[in-house]
């Protein structure tokens, strides 16, 4: 069966060009969106999205789904922002790092080797988290203490060249995620238990394993994310990471990867979170209310994956 | 909704159903070539062939699954069309699956009548008269069932009889049984029988579809034989017997269709003493030796391909010992299987074989990943060149290494399943269905490739329900039944009716 070269292109660009409409009418209305300034920020702002969203990527990839990363980040700033007080930067970053890395190792021991439900457990993990953090924090917001003193807040206040640091770090992450899924033993084995687990099995590949490592890669990146948020905050409070779940789900959905597994790669998500970030960032130079940004979400969501189905299908209903 | 109780009456001899040219194109195959046949009242016509002969795909027609791409169907002297199951189930032809498609978690008396239910002026479902109806169905039947019982609980030979309740609650006149003994016991079997010599009195035509001869000519009044999507003719059962089946069914010279290794054997590889597994076969003692080709025969659920899933490790083994290479290991992970050159091209491409999704070149190399990465990252070079060396060797027609197996037909795909476990030279080479679903001449490649591969001394174990497959390309056969290994043939043993006759040994 030969789809279209039309229908074809469309399909795998047709967001982009939807997007560079979009950018040229926010040009001429308000042609400050394209300055370097504007940009700069809206990558700033993006950037722990982004970064958390490669991560999530590889559990998608394998055809499952991770809702906690929200309140996982939510508890990661915390821990960063009272262990930074406690041991220093250095000591809470490793701290961080190793708590996401454990978080995602549970959700993966579950997923992966209990076979339990990723929805289910990931959902249930995010209502843990969220519990954690009330206990941990007591409730309370948390601060740095003697940031004046620390080279903490260089991670999501500082710049290097002109650009912000958190856009190098989710720049750095990006290469090295891309590497990891699209070029590596391990990316591959993501990629085949993605597309056909019981094939990958019968192939000699432990599927388990797979999944397990694609859960830590998640909580790693969480803790990454975290890491940016309390450098630039420099506090945390029990609500901090609310609803990143679904603005990163959103922003690897639109970027192309597709739920059903076995397809994606770390640029589609990060070009689908910038997408979103402009777009958000243009409305409200239009001078749009805050609330036409979730609205307009909802419609960028639908079109990418309708687009990616009507292609597929060739016809537009089912 | 008709009552349970009134049925048609037609005369013997006019047929209540009628097939007139039916053909089939699915991508790639001819699945039926105007196929003719028909059906009268209150017989019971048996439907034979190899697998992949067309007989379910010509069921799936009847029963409003399949739409043909040509052809007549002609039901009580009418031209009809199927154009859903509901419709086909509406007008009175009925197909039992194989497996049941029945809904577990829904009682019995929903399952009857699944689809249909009686309801009121608001759309409320109306139990008691569901209930009652069911009840009625299944009394009718001579079964006491409680209607209101949860499928899910039933015996395999209880949801049958639910399935075949239906015939009655919609007073179908053409019932199609697809293989219905494959899971039940000789007791089971007989009340089967007994209820479709009543459906046969009540005027009921029943095509009846099996691979086992004993039961065709027991139930059957006449036969009729396809063969590559081919009808070869019907005959009456009485006039028949097996040999003259089996031609129609094979049909062809063997000798001259399929290549045989010569049979020079080396030392034994691979040992299995008593090997077993909970509730898939037990007892199984085997051997190959290396430049070997053992057929192992049996019918559907014979227990073949867990056999073979146990030795590569899919399954757990819960009894017996295996010996590799002559000396006794535990039963491996997939992994360590495949390292020690112990490999498995399983039954079904699509669902086991490969990652569609996926490039050819990707599915090759994807059980040695590490043999091609270096530093943990993949070596795509050295991927491609494999890639087109089995690309020539197999004869594989695809656009390039990045071409997505799922574009390709079932004999490339096959190929690719192949060349995924020969790019790392394996040391015994289990084929599930090697050529299932795939042309002719494709086929021929593929077995004379198992002979190629067998000459260099590879240990080749081929699994297949083709008879003049199993026939054609082994020195040596097992055939396989309820879990069992039951009889050995070799060398002039080898023949068709040795094999029909061990399989369907009642055991």
């Amino acid at each position: 069966m030969q789809r279209s070269a039309l229908a074809e292109f469309l399909r795998r660009n047709g967001l982009l060009v939807g997007f560079a409409l979009f950018v040229v009418i926010v040009a001429f209305d308000a042609p400050a969106m394209l300055g370097m300034n504007n940009v700069l920020s809206v990558l700033r702002q993006i950037s722990i999205v982004g970064v958390i969203a490669i991560g999530v990527t590889f559990v998608v990839v394998t055809e499952r789904l991770d809702l906690s990363v929200g309140s996982g980040l939510t508890l990661l700033t915390v821990l960063v922002v009272e262990q930074h007080n406690a041991l220093g930067p250095g000591g809470a970053i490793f701290m961080t790092l190793l708590a996401g890395a454990a978080i995602g190792a549970w959700n993966g021991l579950l997923i992966g080797y209990f076979r339990l439900n990723a929805l289910i457990v990931t959902l249930a993990m995010l209502s843990l988290l969220q519990g954690l953090t009330l206990w941990y924090s007591g409730g309370a917001n948390v601060n740095i203490q003697g940031a004046s003193e620390s080279w903490f807040p260089v991670i999501g206040r500082g710049a290097l060249f002109g650009i912000p640091v958190p856009i190098w770090v989710l720049l750095a992450t990006a290469v090295a995620a891309s590497i990891l899924l699209g070029r590596s033993r391990f990316g591959r084995s993501v990629f085949a238990v993605g597309g056909n687990e019981t094939a990958s099995n019968f192939s000699g590949i432990d599927s388990r394993a797979v999944v397990f490592f694609a859960y830590v890669i998640s909580g790693v990146a969480t803790a990454l994310g975290a890491i940016i948020m309390g450098s630039r905050v420099l506090g945390a409070q029990s609500t901090i990471g609310q609803g990143y779940e679904l603005t990163i789900l959103a922003g690897i959905i639109i970027g192309g990867t597709s739920l059903l597994g076995g397809t994606g790669s770390i640029w589609r998500t990060v070009l689908g979170v910038a997408m979103l970030g402009f777009l958000n960032n243009g409305l409200l130079l239009m001078g749009y209310a805050y609330y036409v940004q979730w609205l307009v979400t909802w419609v960028v969501i639908i079109a990418a994956v309708w687009i990616d189905l009507a292609a597929k299908r060739g016809r537009i209903l089912a | 909704m008709r009552d349970a109780g009134t049925h048609y009456t037609q005369p013997l001899d006019k047929p209540v159903l009628k097939l007139d040219g039916i053909t089939k194109v699915f991508p790639g195959v001819k699945a039926l070539d105007a196929v003719s046949f028909d059906l009268r009242a209150g017989e019971v016509h048996a439907l034979m062939g190899e697998n992949g002969a067309g007989k379910s795909t010509l069921m799936k027609v009847l029963a409003g699954i399949h739409q043909p791409d040509a052809g007549r169907i002609v039901h009580n002297g009418v031209e009809v069309r199927m154009p859903t199951p509901l419709a086909a189930r509406a007008s009175g032809i009925l197909l039992i699956h194989q497996e049941l498609s029945l809904s577990p978690e829904l009682s019995i008396a929903e399952n009857i009548y699944l689809g249909a239910w009686p309801t009121n002026a608001l759309g409320i479902l109306r139990k008691r008269k569901l209930n009652r109806d069911a009840a009625a169905a299944l009394h009718s039947l001579g079964c006491d069932y409680n209607p209101r019982a949860r499928v899910g609980t039933l015996s395999i030979a209880r949801k049958q009889m639910v399935e075949i309740a239906r015939t009655q609650a919609f007073n179908a006149n053409v019932v199609i049984f697809d293989e219905p003994t494959a899971s039940l016991t000789d007791t089971e079997r007989d009340q089967l029988f007994a209820t479709i010599r009543d459906l046969q009195k009540r005027n009921v035509a029943v095509i009846y579809i099996s691979h086992k001869m004993d039961e065709i000519f027991q139930i059957s009044d006449r036969i009729t034989v396809l063969r590559d999507g081919k009808l070869q003719g019907t005959v009456d059962t009485a006039d028949s017997d097996i040999d003259q089946l089996t031609r129609m069914m094979i049909g062809r010279d063997l000798d001259s269709y399929f290549t045989r290794a010569t049979g020079q054997t080396g030392p034994e590889v691979l040992r299995l003493e008593g090997l077993g597994c909970e509730g898939c076969f037990k007892d199984v003692d085997l051997s190959v030796a290396a430049g070997e080709v053992l057929g192992l025969y049996g019918l559907i659920g014979a227990g073949r391909s867990e056999l073979a899933e146990a030795v590569f490790g899919i399954r757990k083994v819960s009894a017996g010992r295996i010996f590799w290479m002559g000396r006794e290991i535990t039963p491996p992970s997939p992994r360590k299987a495949i390292d020690m050159g112990l490999c498995l091209a399983p039954e079904s491409r699509k669902e086991q074989g490969l990652v569609l999704g996926m490039s050819g070149r990707d599915n090759i190399t994807l059980p040695h990943l590490r043999d091609f990465s270096r530093l943990l990252m993949m070596r795509r070079t050295h991927e491609t060149e494999v890639f087109e060396r089995y690309r020539g060797i197999l004869k594989i027609k695809t656009s390039g290494p990045d071409q997505r197996v799922a574009d390709l037909s079932g004999g490339n795909q096959q190929k690719f399943v192949l060349a995924k476990w020969l790019c790392k030279t394996p040391r015994l080479l289990i084929l599930d269905e090697p050529t299932r679903g795939i042309d002719v001449g494709s086929k021929s490649a593929i077995h004379a490739l198992i002979a190629e591969l067998a000459e260099q001394g590879l240990a080749v174990i081929v699994i297949s329900s083709e008879m003049p497959e199993v026939l054609g390309v082994s020195n040596r056969i097992l055939t396989m039944s309820d879990g069992r290994i039951n009889a050995e043939f070799s060398g002039a043993g080898m023949t068709e009716q040795a094999l029909i006759d061990a399989v369907s040994a009642p055991t």
